[in-house]
């Protein structure tokens, strides 16, 4: 069923609705776990939009195997979603640091606020995020060090390709995981792709794992697969690649490639003068787990990451 | 006056991106004032570069104070100025979020670094600061409370109210915070407007800035401004927010006193043009924001009162 969390009025003759798709099995007993996968924070990223379609796709074709609830978000921010803009268009605000909102707050924090609410008590919570229109990101979940001992377990069944734990930083506190965190529902964020596209191999990858951990709530009784073993690293293991000149950059190597110290990863180039400014080469041995997707760089743009062997 | 240029950036496609510095005296870094961080910010540019020639003309006449220096950075991001953006120009990051910047990050976390190197020595740090919300503000000084905030210095400036609010967590990586963090007095001054100029409000904190300037022994000015702030906690401002959506026309100006009852704006029905909702003041106060957009949606703030 087609629920609706939040309603705003607009000026010209159209209501903004933050809806839900509720999943559950023909009879509840009120004691179903559930699982909340959420996406579309900022309207920039699609991949999310797909992962909500398949697996809302695989648990009708095997109704009979849901043994749970399974609550499907798929836009936070539909107005962002619908006018490919990342943050809440007429508030140029990014949704992802307004958390956890406030209902008596400004129609921004009002919406965060009764996401929040609906989304408090689920067993999980998966919030999709698809990097941005600039970066290309290897399937993987990113865990604040405070709450990696809870959740890095779960992230191992997500069948994703890697799990980063990062250091906490004050203003991820605006954040929905963590605002979901902090008050004991927990949340997993997932990054994957990259904005504006869906890949539809990477979103079946994820809806895999998905069922594994909803079998593993109880959720969800049918066959699933194995999940893989995700790559596990904390900051200090992570290379960032960042642009030494302004221009075009080309990609000299593969996203999710191996590449060896010293390896060419990427030209910046300069279309006037016909010049390479910049020759970005890899600093270790390891994986290029972030690449970049938009080639217009300036001094400092992230061009890549790499995951030192 | 000297002029500087305080961070220098190469562009693919466009001029170097360049902020610049305007310096005034010799000696301690006594007083940084910065204007716009946003590409929208056009009052507080507008302010900043007045300042820029009333600080010239008092250096000229000798009334900058020796052993004091003064700086002015009137725009921290032309580049989203010259083509009508708030944020950054190619991937619409904010710099007044990148504070204390990182120097091998990316571009406006490099942006912020290299100019936040440049002005964190300074003992006062003074920005024209703007609201997420389009609209028009009571002039005040705004300031966090980190601990080390000084609510009795930024009375100095002599605006009617000082508004003193907790820090979330977003504001950590503004400038206003990280100047706190390094020992900078810091204030964040609201001048009425953001995307049109407002003279009247824009010569009050022209002279509220020199005043303050004045008594901070900085400059030798004869203080113009005198009103005693009142202090006001953040928290003690109650919001009307609006039950209905449409076209939204005021009633009242900022900083007028209003009764219980009293109609303060009109919502009105942009394809019947019947007012559909009359906002009013449910206690006595005084308007001290107005959100300007023409129209407004449901649920959406349009006043905020001081009781």
């Amino acid at each position: 069923m087609i629920k609706e969390i939040a309603k705003v009025e607009l000026p010209f003759d159209e209501t903004l609705t933050i809806k839900k798709h509720r999943l559950q099995p023909e009879t509840v007993s009120g004691k179903e776990k559930r699982i909340s996968i959420v996406t579309g924070i900022h309207g920039d990223e699609l991949e999310g939009q797909y992962v909500c379609y398949e697996l809302s796709r695989r648990i009708h074709a095997e109704r009979d195997m849901l043994t749970g609830i399974v609550d499907i978000y798929p836009a936070m921010n539909p107005l962002g979603v619908d006018s490919i803009t990342r943050g809440i268009p007429m508030f140029d605000l990014d949704m992802n640091r307004i958390f956890p909102g406030n209902k008596e707050g400004s129609m921004a924090e009002y919406v965060a606020a009764e996401a929040v609410s609906d989304l408090a008590g689920s067993d999980l919570c998966i919030d999709i995020h698809a990097s941005n229109i600039y970066l290309k990101e290897l399937t993987q979940v990113r865990i604040s060090e405070m709450t990696a001992k809870e959740l890095v377990p779960i992230a191992r069944r997500l069948n994703v390709d890697y799990i980063w734990v990062h250091q906490a930083a004050t203003v991820l506190e605006s954040t929905l995981a963590h605002s979901l965190n902090s008050i004991g529902t927990k949340t997993l964020v997932v990054e994957m792709g990259v904005g504006m596209r869906i890949t539809k191999e990477i979103g079946n990858q994820l809806v895999d794992g998905i069922l594994v951990v909803m079998k593993d709530l109880g959720i969800w009784n049918g066959e699933v697969i194995t999940p893989r073993t995700p790559i596990e690293s904390e900051d200090g293991n992570v290379h960032f690649l960042n642009a030494a000149a302004s221009g075009m950059f080309l990609p000299a190597t593969a996203h999710c490639k191996e590449v060896k110290n010293g390896e060419l990863v990427g030209e910046i180039v300069d279309p006037l003068s016909g010049k390479v400014l910049q020759k970005v080469y890899s600093p270790c041995d390891g994986l290029v787990f972030t690449l970049r997707e938009f080639p217009v760089v300036y001094e400092g743009s992230l061009v890549g990451r790499i995951l030192a062997r | 006056m000297r002029r500087e240029i305080l961070f220098e950036l190469s562009s693919p496609y466009r001029d170097d991106f360049r902020i610049r510095g305007y310096q005034f005296g010799k000696g301690e870094k006594a007083v940084c004032i910065v204007g716009a961080t946003r590409g929208n910010e056009i009052q507080q540019v507008y302010i900043a570069g007045q300042l820029v020639k009333r600080l010239r003309a008092l250096e000229q006449e000798g009334r900058v104070s020796d052993g004091k220096s003064v700086m002015v950075v009137p725009s921290l991001n032309p580049f989203s100025m010259n083509i009508g953006k708030r944020f950054w120009a190619q991937d619409n990051t904010d710099i007044n979020r990148m504070f204390p910047g990182y120097n091998l990050g990316e571009t406006t976390q490099r942006i912020a670094a290299g100019v936040f190197e440049k002005i964190k020595d300074y003992q006062i740090g003074i920005q024209f600061a703007s609201f997420y919300i389009s609209g028009d503000f009571i002039p005040h000084v705004r300031m966090m409370k980190t601990g080390l905030e000084n609510v009795e210095m930024a009375k100095e400036f002599a605006l009617p109210y000082v508004v003193v609010r907790d820090p979330r967590p977003f504001d950590t990586t503004t400038l206003n915070y990280n100047w706190q963090i390094w020992d900078t007095a810091a204030f964040s001054v609201y001048a009425r407007d953001t995307e049109k100029m407002d003279m009247e409000a824009a010569e009050l904190t022209i002279e509220s800035v020199l005043t303050f300037l004045g008594k901070q022994k900085v400059i030798t000015y004869e203080p113009t401004q005198t009103a005693e702030s009142v202090v006001v906690e953040e928290d003690d401002l109650f919001n009307i927010k609006t039950p209905k959506a449409g076209l939204f026309r005021p009633l009242v100006t900022v900083g007028e006193t209003v009764a219980v009852g009293q109609p303060m704006a009109e919502v009105i029905d942009p394809y019947e043009g019947e007012v559909i909702e009359v906002l009013k003041a449910g206690q006595e106060g005084t308007v001290f924001f107005i959100q300007d957009a023409p129209f407004i949606l449901e649920k959406t703030l349009a006043f905020k009162m001081m009781k």
